[in-house]
């Protein structure tokens, strides 16, 4: 960049104050925020849920809802956001400033083709034709790195994966070449691969036209990847600013420290002592053989798996890794008897799930304990905490009186670090990481030997993460059950998991002992989904993006010589 | 329970507490709902505690007084065989209450279960079920009532059976809809991972989560259900004379309108539709209470 780009930001914040007015009160989500965005430059804000961080980058669309009011200044280019009326805001939308929203699939319109929605930003802003502006989308579909864009202009977003969504979605926001861009989560609602993809594009991106960008981030990990400089937000407030090195790598705040210390690290070094839980060999709690689940028949037969056979046991916990569309949610509800496999056999605690009706069935379900990744929809919001840890209780041990079913409600409570009084409470006076604890001292109420955990912390903070992943462990350690712990996050996985199973296509890619398997692995596949995790360390994390770029090139160099041989 | 909550220091009013008083805040912001409310009491007043109030004789035609204009005795006049009209209002008005909120919630209550089960078993059950409710829903309900009332004469309580039995469709349908999306919330696979049964799952989970449209679709069906009545009234298949009700009292009086008695036919029209507008507001006002996407 031009020493004269620097000297005036894109994006100038002041003293921004946000309010929202609810039914219970007025909210402060913001206070006195500063900051600003130079051309060329990426500005990474990062915090936890409920931090407002989201709230700042809308508010400098102007796009904040009817509830709320923005005071203090928010200056993009020479306009004042805060002050501007409809029609000037208007004329910046998608022009000088755009957005790139977290989820792709909401992003579009589901029944316009890509081409024309392309099309229709451009008109907005420039006096141009129909056929030209659609020459300019295929254009910018070019640049955004969609395959063959003269046809996939006439696409409908049904017709394209997310990865691809997204893509349409940065062609939108860089169709007038904006001078800031605001990517709000860009790439949370994304696999790692695809993610990595992403952010390359929008580096490459801001680096070719000079743009100023604005990422909203909570994964210290994209931070690392992308930004230049780093604003972490606790309560609605700035606690930290300084160059992604600072911060990542020496930050000064508590806050900052606490929450670089909860992320979870991929370690590439080899752990000596992972394999030694999986040694001592002990009898499957469950096992699935061959199984193969299909859905629908004839031509729109879908393969949810095919073929998977893995098995957990007593004590040690398998880690279900893969991407979305992988098929490890639909391993594990194969396992939980909620889904009939269409072929292959499960055996739960040594007995054939397949031949099992009735009571037999259920007493063997008993020994199951679930945990679910939506920590809302996990407890019923129409009963109390105490009703929804002791219904285990009620529907397997109906003889034991209330005193007893209090007791051991009381006890489960205290075992996942919950106060006893809790039990009294709604679940919707309860934080996510709370809800989530009590989802498991439901699981773990009647003592189970087998836990089923679907991406139980994916929907959590990093912080909030690292303490139920402890409880989880520690009661582990007590009682000994088996756990299947599904999971996209890698770095917690190889954390947490003594073995793993890598899923891909509903086929299994490979498994093995998490030591080995996720630091030196046999597979292309287990390789490149590594090498795609960013690490929350932009020094390692730069040399990782080389290293991922370059083996890239190698296997679509290999992949064209074997095609060429065939 | 009370020391535990101090030594946590949980505040004492609860969830519930708390709730329930955001709830009652929804409901008063929507005066119309307000109004319904208080409309909806006040008859209730008048119908049955009103008798204690003005009791008249409403079981022996009294041909010397028929026929007066209101007056300070009979502040509504009376009617062709000498009942007082005012005390015929609050009498033929407990059929017409009774019988609305009872049909109205026999209906829900049947509609409730038909389409919870529908919803919560999927498959060829579900659509067995709701062919039913389709090919239920073709047939007009007036004519069903024309023909029983042609074979045979109600009593009160056959006369709540069949008017149940002939609106359960429609809720059956909303909380059909309800149940396909509630059945698959992560906290009933939860408990049928774990061996829990159908019954549980729909006494415990469905229908506690489905109450908010169950209580919405009831007030409505009250409504319709005391309409129905004095439709039903209105055509001569109601209940039987000397009782009575506000269709009947309409359809007795409908001579009278042309010779200009007003009295014998304004005060129940006018009572039924304040009665079905104010279940109507009462029942906007609990949707407005229900709905979270407002918050």
């Amino acid at each position: 960049m031009t020493t004269t780009d620097v000297s005036k930001p894109i994006l100038e914040i002041q003293g921004l104050g946000i309010d929202f007015s609810t039914e219970s009160g007025t909210v402060h989500a913001v206070r006195g925020v500063d900051l600003h965005v130079r051309p060329g430059e990426t500005l990474a804000l990062v915090g936890e849920s409920g931090s407002g961080k989201s709230s700042v980058a809308l508010a400098a669309m102007g796009l904040l809802s009817n509830n709320a009011t923005a005071s203090g200044s928010i200056v993009v280019g020479d306009l004042d956001i805060v002050s501007a009326d409809e029609g000037a805001l208007r004329g910046v939308r998608g022009s000088t400033v755009s957005m790139v929203f977290q989820e792709p699939a909401t992003a579009l319109d589901p029944l316009t083709r890509i081409g024309w929605q392309i099309a229709e930003v451009v008109r907005n802003h420039r006096p141009v034709s129909k056929a030209d502006a659609f020459a300019e989308a295929v254009d910018l579909l070019r640049r955004v790195g969609i395959p063959d864009p003269d046809s996939r202009a006439s696409a409908f977003p049904f017709q394209l994966s997310g990865g691809q969504r997204q893509r349409v979605v940065i062609a939108m926001a860089i169709a007038n070449s904006p001078r800031l861009l605001i990517a709000d989560e860009p790439t949370t609602a994304l696999d790692v691969t695809v993610q990595a993809e992403i952010l390359e594009l929008l580096r490459k991106l801001a680096v070719d036209t000079g743009t100023g960008v604005l990422l909203v981030t909570h994964n210290m990990g994209v931070v690392a990847d992308f930004a230049d400089r780093v604003a972490v937000m606790l309560r609605g407030e700035i606690v930290e600013t300084g160059s992604v090195e600072e911060v990542l790598l020496t930050p000064q705040h508590e806050y900052t420290q606490g929450l670089l210390a909860a992320v979870p690290r991929l370690s590439t070094e080899f752990d000596s002592d992972a394999g030694t839980a999986a040694e001592t060999p002990a009898e499957p709690v469950i096992s699935l053989t061959d199984v193969t689940v299909r859905f629908g028949r004839g031509a729109h037969t879908v393969h949810a798996l095919d073929s998977v056979s893995f098995d957990v046991r007593a004590g040690e916990t398998v880690g279900l890794v893969g991407e979305s569309g992988s098929g490890k949610s639909t391993a594990a509800r194969v396992a939980l008897g909620l889904i009939k496999p269409t072929s292959g056999a499960v055996g739960l605690f040594g007995q054939d799930l397949r031949t099992l009706r009735g009571r037999a069935r259920r007493t063997l379900q008993s020994g199951i304990g679930v945990v679910l990744q939506d920590p809302v929809a996990s407890l019923d919001a129409r009963m109390s905490v105490g009703e929804i840890i002791a219904e285990p209780l009620r529907v397997h041990r109906r003889g034991i009186g209330g005193a007893e079913r209090a007791r051991l409600v009381a006890e489960a409570l205290e075992a996942v670090r919950l106060p006893a009084s809790m039990a009294w409470r709604a679940p919707r006076e309860l934080s996510g990481g709370q809800r989530q604890r009590v989802s498991l001292a439901r699981a773990l109420v009647l003592k189970p030997r087998l836990l089923v955990a679907d991406e139980p912390t994916s929907a959590l903070d990093v912080s909030v993460q690292k303490s139920v992943l402890e409880v989880i462990g520690e009661l582990q350690s007590h009682l000994g059950f088996a756990c299947l712990f599904v999971s996209h996050d890698l770095a917690v996985v190889q954390d947490f998991c003594s073995r793993v199973v890598v899923m891909r296509n509903g086929r299994i890619e490979e498994q093995g002992l998490t030591g080995h398997t996720l630091v030196d692995p046999t597979t292309d596949y287990t390789r490149r989904l590594l090498a795609a995790v960013p690490v929350p360390d932009p020094i390692v994390q730069r040399d990782r993006r080389q290293a991922r770029l370059a083996a890239l090139a190698a296997v679509t160099t290999t992949e064209s010589l074997e095609q060429d041989h065939a | 329970m009370s020391a535990v909550i101090q030594n946590t220091g949980i505040p004492a009013d609860v969830a519930g507490a708390t709730g329930a008083r955001l709830a009652i805040r929804r409901f008063l912001a929507n005066r119309i709902a307000v109004v319904g409310l208080v409309v909806v009491i006040l008859f209730i007043l008048f119908c049955f505690v009103g008798p204690f109030v003005h009791p008249t004789d409403q079981l022996h035609t009294a041909l010397s007084s028929a026929n007066r204009a209101p007056s300070g005795a009979h502040p509504l006049g009376t009617d062709a065989t000498g009942h007082d009209e005012l005390g015929r209002l609050m009498y033929g008005g407990k059929v017409s209450l009774l019988v609305g909120l009872a049909a109205g919630l026999l209906a829900t209550v049947i509609g409730t279960l038909w389409g919870a089960v529908a919803g919560y078993a999927g498959g060829w059950v579900d659509t067995v079920m709701m062919r039913v409710v389709d090919a239920g829903i073709a047939i007009p309900a007036l004519f069903i009532l024309l023909v029983i009332s042609a074979i045979s004469t109600p009593s009160l309580s056959g006369l709540i059976l069949i008017l149940g039995l002939v609106s359960w469709l429609v809720p059956s349908r909303l909380i059909r809809a309800e149940t396909l999306s509630l059945k698959n919330r992560d906290y009933v696979l939860t408990l049928r991972a774990i061996g829990g049964g159908h019954g549980r799952a729909i006494t415990r989970h469905v229908l506690p989560n489905s109450v908010s449209t169950i209580v919405v679709a009831a007030t409505f069906q009250v409504a319709d259900a005391i309409l129905l009545v004095a439709y039903v009234s209105y055509l001569g298949l109601g209940v039987q004379a000397p009782a009575t009700d506000w269709g009947g009292m309409l359809s007795a009086g409908l001579t009278a309108a042309y010779s200009g008695r007003w009295w014998l036919i304004l005060p129940p029209g006018l009572a039924v539709i304040l009665v079905v507008c104010a279940f109507n507001a009462i029942g906007d006002g609990l949707r407005d209470v229900f709905d979270v996407k407002g918050r």
